[in-house]
């Protein structure tokens, strides 16, 4: 056999035993394509495309999971900036587009879906404003929809008059949703990055392709395990365990980031 | 035809009949046996079977429902995982 009996057990050990999973999957979808100036035109456009790349995502990530014997926990999708893609839009569209990504979301069978937010590091355009005006009733009326806010850059410095803003906000959403759990999934930033997969402050970058997958991997139960397992190492020799095993579990992760970009053909952008 | 290649994985107290329970229905699906371990680990019967599942129409979920039944019937944890995640593993 190719592979010795403690390199499979040792595979088959971290899945049963140890806790080791893959996090999250999130893929990254561009709204761009979607932007009408007909807020029911616009809506239904999201939600086809969110629901119909989201059920895929969910589906394949099953048959992964069954392929590898990894559980994967979080299926997560991020979008492009919603303050971007409403510009054109009446006053309420940010509120109206979130709904369409909420009903997408539960609809698809995804667990979060960020990008309910607004760059604005330098200045609010009426559509940032807008929408950060939006958050608390956003945040109260939607269950799986995700918010951010970047008001600061080192290049830019601090956008005082959205912070000022952002106090009262805040507030408001504390008080508006229960316990309030409204905050947990609003996330604010200075130097956001230029896309970001992490929930809650995830978005799908403007310099982004039309689709990005992003895999998100577990393994403190594994890593626990193996220093149980050394007690008696120096920390060099600890140091040494524990690179190898987060090398393990990143390779796995890795592995099913490609398996899953493999089944997935992108349609062309059209 | 290329090799479509599965570890089976048994992990259960030793008993009669395990490795026959196993490859009987590993052999219902159409599915060549091309190596087998075993020994008892840590107290524990511990089997692996790399099997080729490529002339199987069976999918992996298959073969695991198949399984299902084995473990509650004889106490045994039984994963069935792709090679690749070994190869991806262990091997640079």
């Amino acid at each position: 056999m190719e592979y010795s009996l403690d390199e499979v057990m040792e595979t088959v050990r971290m899945t049963l035993y140890h806790n080791f999973d893959i996090r999250t999957v999130t893929l990254g979808i561009n709204l761009k394509d979607c932007i009408d100036t007909d807020i029911g035109i616009f809506k239904s456009n999201v939600y086809n495309k969110v629901t119909e790349y989201g059920k895929r995502l969910v589906q394949e990530a099953g048959e992964i999971e069954d392929k590898y014997g990894i559980p994967i926990i979080n299926k997560r999708v991020s979008v492009t900036p919603v303050s971007l893609i409403v510009e054109s839009c009446k006053e309420d569209a940010p509120l109206e587009i979130a709904g369409a990504l909420d009903m997408a979301a539960r609809d698809a069978n995804i667990d979060f879906i960020g990008g309910y937010g607004a760059l604005v590091q330098k200045g609010m355009t009426r559509a940032d404003s807008r929408l950060i005006d939006s958050l608390p009733e956003m945040l109260s009326s939607t269950e799986r929809v995700c918010a951010f806010l970047n008001v600061a850059s080192t290049v830019s410095g601090m956008n005082m008059d959205a912070i000022i803003k952002l106090g009262n906000i805040l507030k408001d959403i504390a008080s508006k949703t229960e316990n309030g759990i409204g905050c947990t999934k609003f996330a604010v930033f200075s130097n956001a990055p230029e896309d970001n997969p992490f929930m809650a402050g995830a978005f799908h970058g403007v310099g982004e392709p039309d689709f990005s997958l992003n895999i998100g991997i577990s393994g403190p139960g594994v890593v626990r395990s193996v220093v149980e397992k050394n007690r008696d190492c120096d920390l060099t020799g600890l140091s040494e365990v524990i690179k190898r095993t987060a090398f393990k579990i990143t390779r796995a992760g890795e592995l099913i980031g490609r398996e899953q970009l493999q089944i997935w053909t992108y349609p062309s952008a059209s | 035809m290329p090799k479509d290649l599965v570890f089976i994985t048994v992990i259960g107290k030793d008993q009669k009949g395990i490795i026959a329970r196993i490859s009987n229905a590993v052999f219902k699906h159409n599915i060549n046996i091309e190596d087998l371990n075993q020994k008892v680990m840590d107290g524990y019967f511990v089997m692996t079977m790399l099997a080729d599942m490529a002339d199987s129409r069976a999918s992996i979920g298959d073969i695991k429902k198949e399984f299902a039944e084995i473990e509650k019937q004889m106490d045994l944890n039984i994963q069935v995982q792709h090679e690749n995640i070994f190869k991806a593993m262990h091997r640079v």
